[in-house]
């Protein structure tokens, strides 16, 4: 239904066209203040995140200690500062895991039809369970490293990857250019690598930046339930878990960490959005289609 | 049904760890463990114990719990009335917010109402749900202290008592889901208001509450529908985290206990049971989906 007759159009105020346009501006302007955080995090912290100083627990938020302390006397925000780092390494590393083990399994999938049937059927039954629920299982069965979050995550998100890869591969494969490929003896690995994996690119580009938010989400997750990052890993998940028990006295411990954990996947998503937006030229136009 | 027969399968590969160490202690002589193993039948090889194992599931029988000491299906069991409630009344409030907040961005179209509805779901899936419960907690329950802080009271204690104390967790949980379908609503809606019917219904001067929600809604509906399926599935994962944070007796902390305590016999029940649920919920959404709107049986579902 693409020739809908066009409604008369109204202009769209500054702060529609916000909602529509400024998401990328807005969304990297918060990441680059997460990232610099997370780079910076030994220059701009003031305390050691992990030094336990039974004497001064549960400090309300003060010039010196900007989000006050824990139960045990920790600068939260010192705590904070490193969880971005923590949360964009455990980010970063579950995105690459599952890109490319996800690309290379979809690759292999669209490619040849032998293995296809196998591999979607292990990644179909990995997304039979809910992706919290496998990681716990995960978790549970490789125990609670750090590392392990990642490989749990990961393997959560690979059959997503897979699926989007597989499907562009189904798109392209019996297209001229890579039958002439084809003809003149590329070998399939050229074929795949040089001729087919360019097209993949940008839908990986924009799963990659869902499944980053959805990792730090993921990554937080876990380790508020107590099965993530160690307690000692000052990780957004594990300074709220035990801010849990004190939301009475202490609420400050859970409010400030949350948020920016809440800042960090707001950018990841506003730049997921807007750079759906910009590369996938379909989405463009049905929204095209739907605004105006 | 043979997804859940290969996720069985890649369960138990998932699950190697040893609890004869656990349940014995470091000390344990391996004497001492490698007799415990054999009583559980850990000593057989891989194969053969997921075979023994699998035999037991067909009969629905999903072993003992270590820690619990009663068979597993009794003790999810025990848990489950809590898990479906608050899985319930969450799909309620995702549906209610969501279609609400979707229609409303949707008629006022670049409004400041659309921006909210927007930013707020924006807000939606990006907070983490434990963060979103947290904040519920410390605004209604210490702050306001007009609900309870956390707990869970039966349905047999009373509806009313049961949906205080899960109004909450309900808000928490299904905030996320409110927040995508209502990004979802809103593109439908701005599809289908464009449609030929809906403006012969408005040029035939059907009020405006009619057009929008008798013709435009009730064909956007089906598409939503499918997802608002997914969601419910989606929900049981969630209310793992949601029953964390509020302490209820659910299936969710259950599992996270067995995790805690390498209970492993219960983790793999739970997640099984979770599982299949998940997998026959998503099956009967595809079913529904051919039900309610016959054309894709017969034509391929409509670009919109």
């Amino acid at each position: 239904m693409g020739s809908a007759p066009a409604s008369p159009r109204r202009a769209v105020p500054w702060y529609g066209r916000l909602i529509q346009r400024r998401s990328i501006v807005i969304g990297g302007l918060l990441l680059l203040v997460v990232m610099a955080v997370a780079i910076l995090a030994p220059v701009i912290t003031p305390y050691d995140p992990n030094l336990v100083r039974p004497e001064i627990q549960f400090i309300r938020p003060n010039a010196v200690h900007l989000f006050g302390t824990d139960n045990f006397g920790r600068d939260l925000f010192s705590r904070t500062v490193y969880g971005a780092r923590n949360s964009l390494i455990v980010g970063s590393s579950v995105v690459v895991l599952s890109g490319l083990l996800g690309a290379a399994a979809g690759l292999l999938a669209g490619f040849y039809r032998r293995i296809d049937t196998l591999l979607m059927g292990v990644m179909d039954s990995l997304m039979a369970f809910p992706g919290i629920v496998l990681a716990v299982a995960i978790m549970a069965a490789i125990g609670a490293r750090l590392e392990n979050v990642v490989v749990a995550l990961g393997v959560v998100q690979i059959p997503r990857v897979t699926r989007v890869v597989r499907s562009v591969v189904l798109t392209i494969v019996h297209t001229q250019y890579i039958e002439a490929g084809r003809a003149i003896g590329l070998t399939d690995r050229r074929i795949l690598l040089r001729h087919i994996l360019p097209n993949c690119i940008s839908p990986l580009i924009v799963q990659g930046t869902f499944i980053f938010g959805l990792a730090v989400l993921g990554e937080a997750s876990l380790s508020f339930l107590g099965v993530g990052a160690p307690p000692y890993i000052p990780s957004w998940g594990n300074i709220l878990g035990e801010a849990r028990v004190y939301v009475r006295d202490a609420p400050y411990m859970m409010l400030l960490p949350g948020l920016a954990l809440s800042i960090t996947v707001l950018g990841l998503n506003l730049v997921g959005d807007g750079i759906r937006d910009w590369l996938d030229p379909m989405s463009r136009v049905r929204r095209l289609e739907a605004d105006h | 049904m043979v997804l859940v027969a290969t996720a069985v399968f890649l369960l138990l590969r998932l699950t190697p760890g040893d609890p004869t160490e656990v349940l014995l202690g470091p000390e344990a002589t391996p004497e001492r463990a490698a007799e415990l193993r054999r009583d559980l039948g850990l000593d057989k090889p891989i194969p053969v114990q997921w075979a023994l194992w699998f035999s037991h599931v067909l009969q629905g029988d999903l072993g003992e719990s270590i820690f619990l000491r009663r068979p597993v299906t009794q003790a999810i069991w025990e848990r489950a009335e809590p898990t479906l409630m608050l899985t319930l009344l969450s799909l309620i409030v995702a549906v209610a917010l969501g279609l609400g907040l979707g229609v409303l961005a949707a008629v006022r179209q670049g409004s400041w109402a659309d921006l909210v509805a927007m930013l707020v779901s924006l807000a939606g899936i990006s907070m983490p749900t434990f963060w979103i419960g947290l904040n519920l907690i410390l605004v209604f329950a210490v702050i306001l202290g007009v609900l309870p802080v956390a707990g869970y009271k039966p349905l047999s204690a009373g509806v009313w008592e049961n949906v205080r104390y899960l109004i909450l967790p309900a808000i928490t949980l299904g905030f996320y889901d409110a927040a995508l379908l209502a990004r979802m609503t809103r593109s439908m809606m701005l599809g289908v208001l464009k449609e030929n019917y809906v403006r012969t219904a408005r040029s035939i001067g059907l009020p405006e509450r009619r057009v929008v929600l008798g013709h435009a809604l009730r064909n956007a509906l089906i598409p939503l529908m499918t997802i608002v399926g997914l969601m419910f599935a989606g929900l049981l994962g969630g209310a793992l985290v949601t029953e964390t944070v509020f302490n209820i007796p659910g299936v969710g902390r259950l599992l996270i206990q067995a995790v805690l305590r390498r209970d492993y016999q219960l983790v793999q029940g739970i997640v099984l049971v979770i599982a299949g649920v998940y997998v026959l919920i998503n099956l009967s959404v595809d079913i529904l989906y051919g039900v309610l709107d016959p054309r894709i049986s017969r034509a391929k579902p409509r670009a919109s």
